[in-house]
């Protein structure tokens, strides 16, 4: 288990590179979602008031 | 291309199309990650070669999302193509994002091979000015009002940018020739490297494809919401 | 196309003149900027003149950013632009007049100055000269793509923020080029970078008068 941490030496590196993207990637997937939650809700609101 | 220009039309085609290209992407990344974990170190490059993995896919998006933009602002300029305005809009911030992406991953690829975070490779030169085209575009967006104003200034913009980008990258080619910088692709990709870096090119391409898709959508209700509440008030 | 054109022109180019001489306050950020980079690289003449060409060419380019905003706004806020589009000259033509004006309101003096402050980097004659032709080529492009940027941001209330973000990273190209002649004067070698430079600027000065049009009609139509 620790040699596939430290990835031959290369993990200080290796690591972080596919933190970043997943947390990028899990940035804009999540928003993404969170905007179109949003958006959808505050239109359903305004068609049940009845627009 | 013009039947899919009503809204509703759209929404429910997207509707259909989102469950099974996301669910293809998961399964895209999930390949390509297993894959690239079960790869041999690289002769020259140990195991950073992994980084290869979400930088390069990173970067195909990132390029990727301004072709999609440029498109989308011709459409919107010469044809008129009413979802095209709001299609540009919301690819920008997601090709934003992968070019960020492909940056630090490009750095971080970079450091154990050349000792420094940052080289001016070609490559990664020709990334951090198309970072700077996206923010310049989001900001143009952002900063006129008039929405349909905006929406024709950004395409111009995007098309302007579009025909510079080739010339940039020739250009920025040309410096590093000249300065002799260093190169962090170079040659062939090994065939055992080279199913793990197609899974994840897939994966991220159709991840691109799903968040554009929901932002578009998202973009269109916000739109009859706002119609709505005019209506209203 | 020479009456009206010529007018508009000569008209661009008095106004220039006077609202606070734009040419003066280019030239002096000019020489500005030659001044505070040894400042702060140091007196090596020999780093100076290795560095000349790219520090003069980017400071060019950062001077000729300074008046662009002006280049349609004023006349766009007391409404002459609307005139102007009514005049038989052709948007395009207006575009390419204003972008000539703002050239040798500012382009073409900070070429003139280049001489001078490449005797403050040490700068051997072969770079001087090789930078002198340099801006002389280049320059056009600069206010070329700034054209394009001028109007696109045309009515912004703080569009002279945006305008540097949005054009400098198409000007890459002119610095790589530009810069890269004066390398290539010093090391005595000949690496294309004034034809690539000069087909960069034929480029930009023939196209960018149709995007301006273009935007300038979508503020005219608002």
């Amino acid at each position: 288990m620790s040699d596939f941490l430290a990835m031959g030496g290369y993990g200080a590196f290796i690591w972080p590179a596919y933190g970043v993207s997943v947390l990028a990637l899990i940035g804009i997937v999540w928003q993404s979602w969170a905007a179109w939650r949003a958006a959808k809700k505050k239109l359903d609101a305004l068609e049940r008031d009845g627009a | 291309m013009f039947r899919y220009a009503n809204p509703a039309v759209f929404m429910r085609l997207s509707g259909a199309l989102l469950p099974w290209v996301s669910g293809a992407a998961v399964i895209a990344l999930a390949v390509g990650l297993w894959q690239g974990f079960h790869v041999p170190p690289d002769y020259q490059q140990g195991m950073t070669v992994t980084i290869m993995f979400v930088h390069v896919p990173a970067a195909i998006v990132a390029e990727m999302a301004y072709g999609a933009i440029a498109i989308a602002s011709l459409f919107s300029l010469v044809w008129r193509h009413p979802l095209a305005d709001t299609a540009a809009r919301a690819a920008a911030p997601l090709g934003a994002v992968f070019t960020a992406l492909g940056l630090v991953t490009g750095s971080l690829w970079g450091r154990p091979m050349w000792g420094a975070y940052w080289v001016w490779d070609a490559r990664l030169t020709s990334f951090l000015l198309l970072l700077f085209l996206y923010l310049g575009y989001i900001a143009l967006w952002n900063a006129i009002e008039d929405e349909a104003r905006a929406a024709r200034a950004a395409a111009i913009l995007a098309l302007v940018g579009a025909v510079n980008l080739p010339i940039i990258k020739f250009s920025v080619d040309w410096w590093n020739t000249l300065h002799q910088g260093e190169s962090i692709i170079s040659g062939q990709i090994a065939s055992i490297f080279l199913w793990p870096l197609l899974f994840m090119a897939l994966g991220y391409m159709l991840l691109f494809a799903s968040l554009w898709m929901v932002r578009i959508r998202t973009e269109i209700v916000n739109r009859r919401a706002r119609s709505l509440m005019q209506r209203a008030g | 196309m020479s009456g009206p054109f010529v007018s508009l022109l000569m008209r661009d180019l008095r106004l220039a003149a006077r609202s606070g001489g734009s040419a003066a306050l280019a030239l002096a950020f000019f020489a500005l900027v030659a001044t505070l980079v040894p400042l702060g690289v140091g007196a090596d003449l020999r780093l100076l003149a290795r560095i000349a060409g790219g520090v003069l060419w980017v400071g060019a380019v950062l001077a000729a950013l300074l008046s662009l905003d002006r280049l349609y706004q004023g006349d766009f806020d007391d409404g002459s632009l609307d005139l102007i589009a009514l005049s038989p000259l052709s948007l395009e033509q207006v575009a390419l007049a204003k972008l000539l004006a703002h050239w040798f309101s500012t382009g073409l003096p900070l070429t003139l100055l280049s001489p001078l402050l490449a005797l403050l980097f040490g700068l051997p004659a072969p770079g001087t000269w090789a930078l002198f032709l340099s801006l002389l080529i280049g320059t056009p492009a600069v206010s070329a793509v700034g054209a394009i940027g001028a109007s696109l941001t045309l009515s912004l209330k703080r569009g002279g923020l945006i305008l540097p973000l949005i054009i400098l990273p198409l000007l890459a190209p002119a610095v790589i080029f530009g810069a890269g002649a004066v390398t290539a004067a010093l090391d005595h070698l000949s690496n294309g970078a004034l034809g690539l430079l000069s087909a960069f600027s034929l480029a930009a000065v023939l196209l960018s008068p149709f995007a301006a049009a273009a935007c300038v009609r979508l503020n005219l139509a608002g």
